[in-house]
Formats: C-alpha cells, structure tokens, sequence
C-alpha cells in the first residue's frame, strides 16, 4: 500500500476533523464542549492554509493567516470561557438549550 | 513506506483519533485532555507542512494556552463530569440525523477535493530552511497593520474577560 502524501491527504484530515468539531457543535450539550468543537474546525481551517501554503509554491501568506486565526482563537476563548463562567454563576448549569435569558 | 508516510499516518491517527475522544467522550475531562493529543497531532502535521514556526506557536498558544484554559473552565463549572447528548426520542433522532448530514457533508467535501485539479506551483520538496524570517518580513510590512490591529484586539478581549468574569 503505498499512497504519496500530497495535498489531497492534508485535505482529507482536515476534512474529518472540520466533520468532526461540527458535530461537537451541533449535538453536545455542554458550552464548553461547543466551545472544543470550535477548536477543532477552526484547526481544520489552519491545516487548510498551511497545506495550500506548501503545495502552492510555498507562498508564506498562508502562514501569516494562521497566525491571525490563532490570535483570534485566543481572544475567543479567553472571552468565552469568561461568559461561560458567568452562566454559570447564574444558572449553576452550562446546558445550552436551557440557557435563554438575558438578564434574570 | 517513506519515513514521511510512517509519520504522517501516525500522526493522523493521533489527530483524528484523539479528535474523535473529544467528540464522543461521555465525561467532559476526557473530551479535554485528548484534546491535548489533538493539538500535538495537528503540530506534527505542520511541521511534516515544512511549517515549523506554526508548529511552534501551536504548541505555545494552543497547548500552553487554550487548552489550559479550557480545563480551568471545566474543573470550574461542572459539579457532575458525566455529561450527555440529548436524551429521548427527539435526542436520538437528532443525533442521528446530525451524525447522517456531517456524513454527507465529509464525503461531498472529499469527493469535491478528490476531483478538483488545484493550482499548484513549484517542488514542494525544496522548501526554504526556516519560515521565521519570511514571516517576520511579511508582518512587519504587507500585514502590519493587521498586527497591530491584532495586539488591540487581544488587550481589549484580556480586559473584556477579565472584566466579565468577575465575581460581583
């Protein structure tokens, strides 16, 4: 069995983990969950960049770009592990589905 | 089998693996710290990418940083570590019909991959050295006023989280 690494490859990966951190997203209940799903597909998009970045000629665009996605990765969970915790001081929970009110 | 093949399977399977523990872990510290294998897995394929300052920055940011603050937000909220998919019948069916419809979506993206003919360019076994150089060059002329714009927004988001998440 014998199968080049090519581009196709670092597609498919990212592929199965961008399916993957979608159905994190979608079905699990839990914020912080919904909160790991996001990880997943925002890395599914970095491998993306990087893999174009090298079979595209080795255009170090795709590099910068990724850097941006991951700044701005970290601001996101730094401010949503923050709203996360306040939910939980109001609700003692972190279901989603029963998380409806702005102010209580 | 190469020795790029060998590891670019492992780390696959590292990476998918792993993911799939995050995914389908009935308690949420396990979904957490594998997780931690995820990111390792996803390093590793950036540097087989000849990509080592994002790999470095993954380690850093993601591991270092991320993932500690996800287990912080985990051990701080849940009383009870069992968590679960929607239950009943309305659960069930959504579950399925989620797991059905990221199926579909899975194998139209990779048939739509297989099938496209990408612009390609170059050997991309002759790469340059190291990418630090070319990356400090870009971000400090053609993207420089993203940097800056990106340290802004990382100031505003550590005082906006620090400022939400404090005890009134």
């Amino acid at each position: 069995m014998t199968i080049t690494i090519g581009l196709n490859s670092y597609l498919i990966v990212s592929v199965l983990l961008f399916c993957l951190g979608l159905f994190a997203v979608i079905t699990r209940r839990n914020a912080i969950m919904v909160l790991m799903g996001l990880e997943l597909i925002l890395n599914a998009a970095n491998i993306n960049f990087i893999a174009f970045s090298k079979y595209g000629g080795f255009n170090i665009e795709g590099h910068v770009a990724v850097i941006f996605v991951i700044i701005l990765a970290a601001a996101e969970a730094a401010v949503a592990l923050a709203i996360v915790l306040n939910i939980y001081q109001n609700y003692k929970h972190l279901e989603i589905d029963e998380i409806n009110k702005l102010k209580n | 089998m190469d020795i790029i093949s060998i590891a670019f399977w492992v780390l696959t399977a590292v990476t998918i693996g792993s993911a799939a523990i995050v995914v389908f872990a009935k308690n949420i510290m396990y979904s957490a710290f594998s997780l931690l294998f995820t990111f390792f897995g996803i390093a590793g394929l950036y540097v087989l990418l000849n990509a080592d300052f994002i790999a470095v920055t993954q380690i850093m940011i993601y591991v270092g940083g991320i993932l500690v603050l996800i287990i912080f937000g985990v051990m701080l909220t849940s009383k009870i570590t069992q968590i679960e998919f929607k239950g009943g019948l309305t659960g069930k069916m959504q579950l399925g019909i989620t797991g059905f419809a990221t199926l579909i979506l899975a194998f139209t993206l990779i048939t739509v991959f297989l099938n496209t003919n990408w612009f390609m360019k170059g050997n991309p076994n002759e790469v340059a050295l190291s990418t630090v150089n070319d990356i400090g060059q870009m971000l400090l002329t053609q993207y420089l006023i993203q940097f800056e714009v990106a340290s802004v927004l990382l100031l505003v988001a550590i005082v906006g989280a620090s400022l939400i998440a404090r005890r009134k």
